[in-house]
């Protein structure tokens, strides 16, 4: 599917500081009956986020008005579980366009790339000041620079630089997806098929 | 020059169509199975832009994840499951895939029936848009679960784009004591592990006590794969594999099954192949598991107690977050504790040796007063074993009923929830918050821990209630 390009992103974060989140927390299962892929963001961390009466829970950082912004910033091993692509949907749908954190769940990583999500994977040291800046005043601000690899805390100018194979990189900064890809190549595809012993 | 390779190395290479520098491997599939959930927005993709299915006859539709467990005769009352059922027969009569929707005689989990028929073979590359598709690895195969993007892509090019993952051997020796199975021995190793330890890798599981294992405690192993992180598990293929998928109805026959044969026969690690990352541990040493927090990782035999936050990799926030969920508290014992629901079933530990080894600890014993019991099988396949062998009259003398074939419990898509603050045990693969209901609180375990709780109403030792396999 075709998505917005990403180049730079200059943006607050929203801190979630919780290691092992996984996708059944992003988007539980009930939530994963619809046929298009619009609408998951209502229910982004529907069970951290709403009580089971469905009134707010306040202590829930979706539910701080002073946190906010384009950055989700997770603790270790972020979106572990499920294959459900619905997860990358949901925080996509409710508006993020990033999400950083020290480690990432593999397919979620991938399914994050697929759909026009950034993951950027920084240090356990960075990722602590990122929580301590964005915990202690909500306005900083941070800069993902996709074409340099750097992510930035812009209050103290600190960044770190991250990995994206070139090819995954290309395909954020144009909006491009595999298939566009594949498609080029079918003819190499079909060739191969005919020779597949399965 | 080494040509050595590992068993992942062999299969991965013969697949690759084409490498992209700095970029990912496009990789050829060889089986795609496809159910409800993951699938809508896939084909939606390829009616978007105008392409067929390029390999229907290598794409296999199943309905599982949100089907009922009671009445499958009767239309389905969801109206957003039934939509989803109805959407995943459409998209496969329209592209001629193959579909065994409810109510079709093959019907079952995706990883149940894969092997079942034989779609399952060594050597294969097998995608599903879920994460337990590494359950197919127990055959030699590389299997794993993808995304949706990826099964559209699959479905429009039989192919997928994916760095090729690190090599991790785990090899456990010994024997496997009383009272232990192949699920105790995968919770054991993600309990070592964690839920990341394994993340980037794609693992090979050796040693005498998977060459030991059946076929089904090897997709039970593999399938739990995922919980650690692991891109997917796999074990070289034996005799023991060869005579499992023989003669079932997708397996080659004939002179196509001798050719099959001869290329299955090269699926090994070779002896001087190297991995990034080996890890051995002693089998003799594992306990019947269970879990206490909401991570698979977070599990231990079940005689400890549970471990003090201090003793613990990761955050300690995260992990007393954790135990406040599960409602228990550091240091103390989950034996006695007393449980309200039962789940035997999911693609872990759906099978027929599984409610085999649960009739074993039930079998003149009652149900618990106390507890209800969800005993839901992989499929119609398994469904008629337990009747053919005798199970469901043990079953039924004990107090049990038997359900219709599905995901059921595991994910809860269903009827089937477990309700607010209720603790289950289950036999299948995930103990996250709210995974079986809002609210719910789940330790995993083995059939035999589920039936030791299932008779006693409480966390028990299976080794106690242990008689004779029937």
């Amino acid at each position: 599917m075709a998505y917005d390009k990403f180049n730079i992103l200059t943006s607050t974060a929203v801190p979630l500081p919780i290691e092992n989140v996984d996708t059944d927390q992003i988007i539980p299962a009930r939530f994963l009956k619809a046929t298009e892929r619009v609408g998951f963001g209502d229910n982004l961390f529907r069970d951290w986020r709403y009580n089971q009466d469905n009134t707010l829970k306040e202590d829930f950082v979706l539910n701080q008005d002073k946190f906010s912004g384009k950055i989700l910033v997770g603790g270790k091993n972020f979106g572990s579980g499920s294959s459900r692509e619905h997860a990358a949907w949901a925080v996509y749908d409710y508006g993020f366009r990033c999400v950083v954190s020290s480690f990432f769940a593999d397919i979620f990583r991938g399914n994050c790339l697929n759909i026009g999500v950034l993951p950027v994977q920084v240090s356990a040291e960075f990722l602590q000041k990122i929580f301590d800046a964005v915990e202690s005043d909500p306005a900083t601000e941070l800069e993902v620079n996709l074409p340099e690899q750097k992510i930035t805390l812009l209050p103290t100018g600190e960044s770190e630089s991250f990995d994206i194979n070139d090819y995954k990189k290309n395909n954020m900064l144009n909006g491009f997806d595999d298939i566009d890809y594949l498609l080029n190549i079918k003819k190499d595809i079909a060739a191969f098929a005919e020779n597949t012993p399965l | 020059m080494s040509a050595t390779k590992t068993l992942f190395d062999k299969v991965w290479d013969s697949h690759v169509v084409h490498k992209i520098q700095d970029g990912p491997d496009v990789l050829f599939i060889d089986r795609h199975m496809v159910h409800e959930v993951t699938s809508p927005v896939a084909f939606l993709g390829i009616k978007n832009r105008s392409i067929p299915v390029m390999h229907p006859e290598k794409t296999f539709a199943t309905a599982d994840h949100n089907t009922p467990t009671i009445n499958q005769h009767l239309p389905v009352a969801d109206p957003l499951s039934a939509n989803q059922l109805k959407m995943l027969e459409e998209n496969a009569n329209e592209h001629g895939i193959s579909y065994w929707g409810l109510g079709h005689a093959k019907n079952g989990i995706v990883h149940v029936v894969g092997p079942e028929y034989g779609i399952t073979q060594p050597g294969a590359t097998i995608v599903c848009g879920d994460s337990h598709t590494s359950t197919h690895g127990a055959f030699g195969a590389i299997a794993f679960g993808i995304g949706t993007s990826e099964v559209e892509m699959v479905l429009a090019t039989q192919c997928i784009m994916q760095p090729k993952p690190k090599r991790m051997r785990i090899n456990i020796n010994g024997k496997m004591s009383k009272g232990v199975t192949p699920k105790d021995v995968a919770l054991f190793i993600i309990s070592q592990l964690t839920t990341s330890g394994a993340t980037g890798y794609f693992v090979e599981y050796a040693g005498e006590i998977f060459r030991d294992m059946s076929m089904e405690g090897r997709m039970t192993v593999c399938n739990l794969s995922i919980e650690m992180g692991a891109r997917g598990g796999m074990i070289a293929p034996d005799e023991k594999t060869f005579e499992y998928v023989k003669g079932r109805e997708f397996t080659p026959k004939g002179a196509d099954w001798d050719k099959a044969k001869a290329y299955w026969d090269t699926l090994y690690t070779d002896a001087d192949a190297i991995f990034d990352k080996e890890l051995t541990f002693d089998g003799s040493l594992i306990e019947p598991m269970i879990t206490y927090g909401t991570n698979p990782g977070m599990g231990m035999g079940i005689s400890n107690d549970i471990p003090m936050a201090n003793a613990v990799q990761g955050g300690a926030t995260t992990y007393q977050k954790s135990l406040k969920y599960m409602n228990f508290n550091e240091g103390e014992s989950m034996m006695g504790k007393s449980i309200d629901f039962v789940f035997l079933g999911s693609c872990t530990n759906g099978r027929i040796e599984d409610f085999r080894a649960f009739a074993s600890i039930v079998k003149g014993r009652k149900k618990a007063a106390n507890v209800t019991a969800w005993l839901v099988p992989g499929s119609h396949k398994v469904e008629a074993a337990i009747k053919e062998e005798g199970i469901l009259d043990i079953l039924t003398e004990a107090g049990f009923e038997l359900r219709e074939p599905g995901c059921s419990a595991c994910l809860a898509m269903n009827d089937d929830k477990v309700p607010a603050g209720k603790l289950a045990v289950s036999t299948s693969n995930r103990n996250f918050e709210g995974r079986q209901g809002p609210g719910s609180r789940t330790l995993l375990a083995s059939p035999l821990v589920a039936a030791a709780a299932a008779v006693t109403g409480k966390v028990t030792d299976p080794r106690e209630l242990m008689v004779e396999l029937v």
